[in-house]
């Protein structure tokens, strides 16, 4: 699948309540519908300039602020196959793994709106096809890597019957 | 090399030795969902195939964002939060009860060295009584409800160290607003803080939880108080779980120390629309508001309310501006009650709303007009937080808020300082 970048245009401290509005999220229980309205109070036309299998780009601190869950859900349900970000908040972090939304650690700066990239998440590099340029993603920790092949924490929780197999992946790692 | 709070506490609930930067399955003392969070949190606990709460002690729900409910689609939440309460046999505080932030604590289930999660970002706040407490989502709080356990990731810690008695007019409130503006909303990203210092030791632990709620707004994991005399007495006239308090070694390591002297402070504001654009209060006296709001986890205990009556007593509202009070449960309503504060607040012109989060997350209880500003006691002021994107929200004390609330512009408090 090809990956094609969606900057936003505020880069840094991008809260959730930015990426879904308390407005939708209390009373939208389909993330279907909570996917119309990402970002609508820092970009209104946002939601619907974003294209199956993109990867939104952003800057330090992605996903500050609440712990709503509804974020990263909105994001996935909206087609998004990755979030490429500077640094990302704890919650948000979390979220966003536990329900199986990837998430990459790497200087955006030299990530433009539309920008095709690809993805190698075993060699930690993110190819920037149209600039040329190879960009290093940091590692994900042992544990995220776990929960994403499982499918999120879910799956990984009904497939292991608790966290016993995360135990051994920590002490392996 | 010694050890941090955080270390000792994660430690102490996973049977490891465990130092910054490491990554356990711990043992989880209480757990529990808002109205925000708790439909997720149902759907992802019956996704599990799990049948029972792993102690249904431990668990409890809250409907304090939006409650009483304003649409159909969150009474659905709510009559969904009731129904899976009764099924699992598990605790809810409904609609008037109050505050999570406030319950939780006041109710006793919570105490010293205890480990928590919340589906709420601002479950960081029992920190004050030397609790490592932390928000995570819906599906995380799922997996510990039904385990009882989740993995943690150590986190670093820095050392916050508070000196000077706070001049009259300068609170709790503003003390963590000058740190904020200093370490910066990401300065402390997956980090611990702990607080120290003369300043924070002569606060009431009612104001203590102000600091501590406000840790996640520089992105920390939890923000951590030692236990003194007045923790273990506030926790033990309220719980009847023994408190294991916990304190740092002396060697222990720590990322970055910070040193705050707040004797010259002035009263704090953050100015829309991030938590870590602060201003002392006099550069902003111009600033015309239309709405003040008092109270949420940050700010609605008796001791805020009581601070703002006090300014408030005898005076009106500046005809332009609204003013909401929202106590953040219902025991501090019944004190507001019999202390005068109800009579006060509306005889000001103020609209008493029920316990609860009230206006603060934008769903109800005083949302905002296009270009209206508002003056709050609240942790947040994102843009759209109070329910409208073209508006503005500053953040400052209770007495702020009812200084700035007579004058219809935002006032320094120090004006009633007779009154303070």
């Amino acid at each position: 699948m090809k990956h094609f970048a969606r900057r936003l245009k505020v880069q840094d401290n991008v809260n959730t309540d930015y990426v879904i509005s308390g407005r939708y999220k209390f009373k939208i229980q389909d993330p279907k519908e909570l996917a119309k309205h990402i970002f609508e109070d820092i970009d209104p036309t946002f939601a619907a300039r974003v294209g199956k299998g993109d990867i939104l780009v952003a800057g330090e601190n992605f996903g500050c602020g609440s712990s709503r869950e509804q974020a990263p859900q909105a994001l996935k349900q909206a087609g998004f196959y990755a979030v490429a970000a500077k640094s990302f908040a704890r919650i948000f972090y979390r979220n966003a793994f536990n329900i199986g939304l990837l998430l990459v650690e790497c200087n955006t700066d030299f990530i433009d709106d539309g920008d095709e990239l690809e993805l190698d998440i075993e060699k930690g590099k993110l190819k920037n096809k149209g600039k040329g340029l190879i960009l290093d993603i940091k590692p994900i920790p042992p544990v995220m890597k776990k929960l994403l092949e499982d499918g999120g924490v879910v799956e990984h929780f009904k497939k292991h019957g608790g966290f016993s197999r995360l135990n051994q992946t920590l002490d392996n790692a | 090399m010694g050890k941090t709070i955080a270390e000792k506490i994660l430690s102490n609930h996973s049977g490891k030795d465990l130092r910054a930067g490491d990554i356990a399955v711990c043992d989880v003392d209480f757990c529990f969902g808002q109205d925000g969070t708790s439909s997720i949190i149902i759907d992802s606990f019956k996704k599990l195939g799990v049948s029972k709460a792993f102690d249904p002690k431990k668990f409890y729900m809250i409907i304090d964002h939006s409650a009483p409910s304003p649409n159909i689609g969150v009474s659905e939440i709510h009559k969904k939060m009731r129904e899976f309460s009764k099924t699992l046999d598990v605790g809810l505080y409904d609609i008037g009860c109050g505050v999570c932030h406030e319950l939780i604590p006041q109710k006793g289930h919570v105490t010293c060295g205890d480990l928590v999660l919340g589906a709420d970002s601002h479950t960081c706040t029992y920190g004050a009584i030397n609790v490592f407490s932390t928000g995570v989502g819906s599906t995380d709080l799922a997996i510990t409800l039904a385990s009882g356990k989740n993995w943690f990731r150590v986190p670093e810690t820095i050392r916050v160290v508070v000196n000077g008695k706070p001049p009259k007019g300068v609170y709790s409130k503003d003390i963590i607003l000058h740190i904020i503006k200093d370490i910066g909303a990401n300065g402390a990203t997956y980090k611990a803080v702990e607080f120290y210092g003369d300043a924070i030791s002569g606060l009431s632990v009612d104001a203590r939880f102000t600091i501590s709620n406000m840790a996640v707004e520089m992105g920390a994991k939890i923000g951590i108080i030692e236990a003194d005399k007045k923790t273990l007495k506030w926790v033990t006239e309220r719980s009847v779980k023994e408190p294991h308090p916990v304190k740092a070694d002396i060697d222990a390591k720590y990322v970055a120390v910070k040193n705050y002297d707040v004797s010259k402070l002035s009263p704090q504001v953050a100015r829309p629309h991030t938590v870590d654009s602060v201003s002392n209060v006099e550069e902003l006296k111009d600033v015309k508001i239309d709405q003040g709001y008092i109270g949420t986890c940050t700010n609605g205990r008796f001791e805020d309310l009581e601070i703002a009556a006090r300014i408030l007593r005898g005076h009106s509202i500046h005809p332009d501006v609204k003013l909401i009070v929202a106590p953040a449960s219902r025991e501090i309503y019944m004190e507001m009650v019999k202390k005068g504060l109800v009579e006060i607040f509306v005889k000001s012109g103020a609209t008493i709303v029920g316990p609860g989060c009230g206006p603060c997350v934008g769903t109800h209880n005083g949302v905002l007009a296009d270009g209206e500003v508002a003056i709050s006691t609240a942790n947040r002021n994102f843009k759209g937080r109070m329910g409208n994107p073209n508006s503005f929200i500053y953040l400052a004390s209770p007495a702020t808020v009812a200084a700035s609330v007579i004058s219809g512009k935002i006032t320094d408090p120090r004006l009633y300082k007779k009154r303070l």
